[in-house]
């Protein structure tokens, strides 16, 4: 009940139902083996064109500028953290995306020197991002993953890191501490602490210390 | 009616002249296979591919009803979980399965390797064979990001940590694999891409290529001891063997990999029913820090390497070693391609399959109990043992509250309890003389932060005088040896440890 028509010998044009000569046969084979191959070159110029922004799409994320990424955020009141404590603070992440729910919120560690003098800490740990612990008794840092340890300043005390926590770079405005945030610290993503971004609109940390208070509130106000 | 029959034969023949597939598939399972290799040990490849579609099956139910997005994760996890009649019972299958198929695709590629069957014809095989426990392991890994609760979160910090480490380009790589700036909304959409869609693609593909591989060269015959493979004669001989002895795969040999297959099927289900599902812990809320990340199973011996790599070699080790072993198992046919296929006659080999197997194994046990974190609550939660407080004066019971207040016990540990990473503490004043507690405490060393800062003179100095009490079964304090020479008047050597006698 399903016979396949007769296919024919050789798959020619339906309309040249004379066979060719084999010379013309080898021409027109020799024609369309070209005419093949010029057709692969298309459709390679095509799918190298078609690729360009393709590639582009995926690695949009990785082309972008870390020293670029994040903005000033306020962490607190100046007088929520008291001299001579280091403290845990929390913000929303001020390079948030609308679906990022929970994980937008960071956590870091305060720690105030003195009355305007302040280190803020990231709370990944430099070896391998775990959350790192503040215990004030020893005055210590300790991380859970594979225990690290961080003296109070955040430079590195024992463990597996290779150095002290990220620091984010901060600023006092008005009455609360600003700092200023954006990728998440890493050892290669570290654009909140680079004491010097590509471009430097703000006075970086280490400056803003050294600057008279009242001078570095005015120049603070968003 | 005998009609009924030609009429079911004349359906078949009316599929099969169109779709032209029955046939030859049907031709390839029965294909003649060697008598001998119709064994027990032979049945991991099919048991992974049956565990697999297990994957596939239960992945797709679980796509329902999970939401990819770091804001609905977690909540559509605890659905399932919770309102979802039988959601909890896909996600501990897809969970135990995800286990079990590791587990068999190591065993495979055990059995594989110790019986030679990497060798000529089948060096490509071995090598897409690989590529499938790559990305089997990837599966695993993107698998525990799906399940996005505390670990997850924490884990692709691990990952995003160990990327930005890459020379160069890590700040980019970073951004690559997490989508964004932080881990987030993008971060779980590309992880939710790279599991449900990319990998589990090139997995099929690789497992088509693999299994048509098998089909074309036939399962590798039995090993023998002295029937050495070479190139130029091993296909004669091996289509020799099928001829000779040959038996159809499907059913002679095939009942063995069906039976074991429904074993491990009904294993992943018994697991599932009794154990449940895996997680999820804890909200991936980063400003949770009362947490200490783990990665899964197959994951905690890197997890525990990481722990004990120096820092100063830490970053060649991730970057180097990783290569190294990959590239290894990618030319090991190529480079031991003939000769000898018995276990017994290649003693490397299996030296090779033990030491890897007990390291593995080492470092996953370790990675269960983790000696080197520090316990967290330890100082609060282990209380100093009450014989070691008798007959003690103030001064040393203050010490004890020293060791207490300034979270020693999270590190040391005392009658079993507080942490292991640092040394126990029950006999310390038998192995240290007190100057050298006191500079180790004080100034730290070989992995201990100095409390130089931490404590008062007089916090230290109780702290010694309870310390200097801890010498386990009333041994002997430890003495300085030197000091008899140096300063005579000033040791107090007990009597029964007599000083050695000075030249």
């Amino acid at each position: 009940m399903s016979e396949l028509p007769e296919l024919p010998a050789h798959p020619g044009h339906p309309e040249a139902p004379t066979p060719p000569s084999a010379e013309a046969a080898a021409d027109e084979h020799s024609r369309r083996v070209f005419l093949f191959k010029l057709s692969v070159l298309l459709n390679a110029a095509v799918g190298a064109v078609l690729a360009v922004p393709l590639v582009g799409y995926l690695l949009g994320p990785a082309m972008k500028k870390s020293s670029n990424t994040g903005s000033w955020i306020a962490v607190g009141g100046i007088n929520d953290f008291p001299v001579g404590e280091t403290r845990l603070a929390n913000f929303r992440s001020p390079v948030a995306s609308f679906d990022d729910g929970d994980t937008a919120k960071v956590a870091c560690w305060v720690r105030r020197i003195a009355d305007r003098q302040f280190q803020v800490f990231a709370i990944n740990c430099a070896h391998l991002g775990c959350p790192v612990r503040w215990f004030a008794q020893s005055k210590l840092f300790l991380c859970p993953c594979h225990g690290g340890a961080y003296y109070e300043d955040g430079s590195r005390a024992s463990g597996p890191p290779e150095r002290g926590l990220f620091e984010y770079r901060y600023k006092l405005a008005g009455g609360s501490l600003v700092i200023h945030a954006g990728d998440m610290p890493t050892l290669a993503t570290q654009a909140s602490c680079k004491p010097r971004p590509l471009i430097q609109i703000e006075p970086a940390a280490t400056d803003a210390a050294s600057i008279p208070a009242p001078m570095r509130s005015r120049e603070w106000q968003a | 009616m005998a009609s009924l029959k030609q009429r079911a034969m004349a359906a078949y023949q009316w599929l099969e002249h169109r779709l032209g597939l029955i046939k030859p598939l049907s031709d390839a399972a029965a294909h003649p296979t060697p008598a001998n290799n119709a064994s027990w040990l032979y049945v991991f490849g099919s048991a992974a591919t049956v565990l697999l579609i297990l994957q596939v099956v239960t992945g797709i139910l679980l796509a329902l009803v999970y939401s990819p997005s770091a804001n609905e994760a977690w909540t559509s996890l605890g659905i399932l979980n919770r309102n979802i009649p039988l959601g909890w019972y896909l996600r501990a299958l897809h969970g135990w399965g995800s286990d079990f198929m590791i587990a068999i695709v190591l065993l495979h590629m055990v059995q594989v390797f110790l019986f030679g069957a990497y060798k000529f014809p089948r060096e490509l095989t071995w090598i897409v064979g690989v590529g499938l426990l790559l990305l089997t392991l990837g599966m695993a890994f993107t698998g525990q990001v799906m399940r996005f609760d505390q670990d997850a979160y924490w884990g692709l910090g691990i990952g995003a940590s160990i990327m930005s480490r890459v020379p160069l380009i890590g700040a980019p790589l970073v951004h690559l694999l997490l989508g964004a700036p932080i881990i987030g909304g993008a971060t779980v959409s590309r992880f939710f891409t790279l599991h449900v869609f990319v990998i589990p693609g090139l997995l099929l593909a690789f497992v088509f290529v693999h299994i048509f591989m098998v089909l074309k060269h036939g399962v590798s015959d039995w090993p023998m001891p002295g029937r050495l493979v070479h190139k130029s004669t091993y296909e004669r001989e091996y289509h020799e063997l099928t001829v000779k002895t040959g038996i159809p795969f499907v059913p002679d040999a095939a009942w063995k990999d069906a039976v074991f297959a429904a074993a491990i099927i009904l294993a992943v289900m018994a697991c599932a029913f009794f154990f449940g599902p895996f997680g999820p812990s804890g909200t991936p809320d980063p400003t949770i820090i009362q947490t200490a990340p783990k990665p899964d199973f197959a994951f905690l011996w890197i997890y525990a390497v990481l722990a004990f790599l120096p820092p100063s070699i830490e970053t060649p080790v991730m970057m180097v070693v990783p290569v190294i072993a990959i590239a290894a198992m990618l030319v090991l046919p190529l480079l031991a391609g003939e000769g000898e296929r018995h276990w017994a006659r290649r003693p490397v080999a299996v030296l090779m399959v033990s030491v890897i197997a007990v390291t593995l194994g080492i470092f996953t046990r370790l990675g269960t109990y983790t000696p080197w974190s520090p316990i967290m609550d330890a100082w609060t939660s282990a209380p100093i043992p009450p014989d070691l407080l008798h007959n003690r004066t103030p001064l040393e019971r203050q010490g004890a509250l020293v060791l207490e207040d300034k979270q020693c016990r999270n590190c040391h540990s005392l009658d079993g309890a507080g942490g292991r990473r640092g040394p126990a503490l029950d006999a310390i004043a038998s192995r240290m003389t007190e100057d050298q507690i006191i500079r180790q405490v004080l100034q730290g060393g070989g992995n201990m932060p100095a409390y130089g800062n931490a404590l008062n003179p007089s916090e230290t100095q109780a702290l010694m005088r309870f310390l200097m009490t801890l010498r386990g079964n009333r041994l002997a304090p430890a003495v300085d040896a030197s000091r008899n020479l140096t300063h005579p008047d000033q040791t107090q050597s007990p009597s029964a440890m007599p000083a050695p006698k000075s030249p």
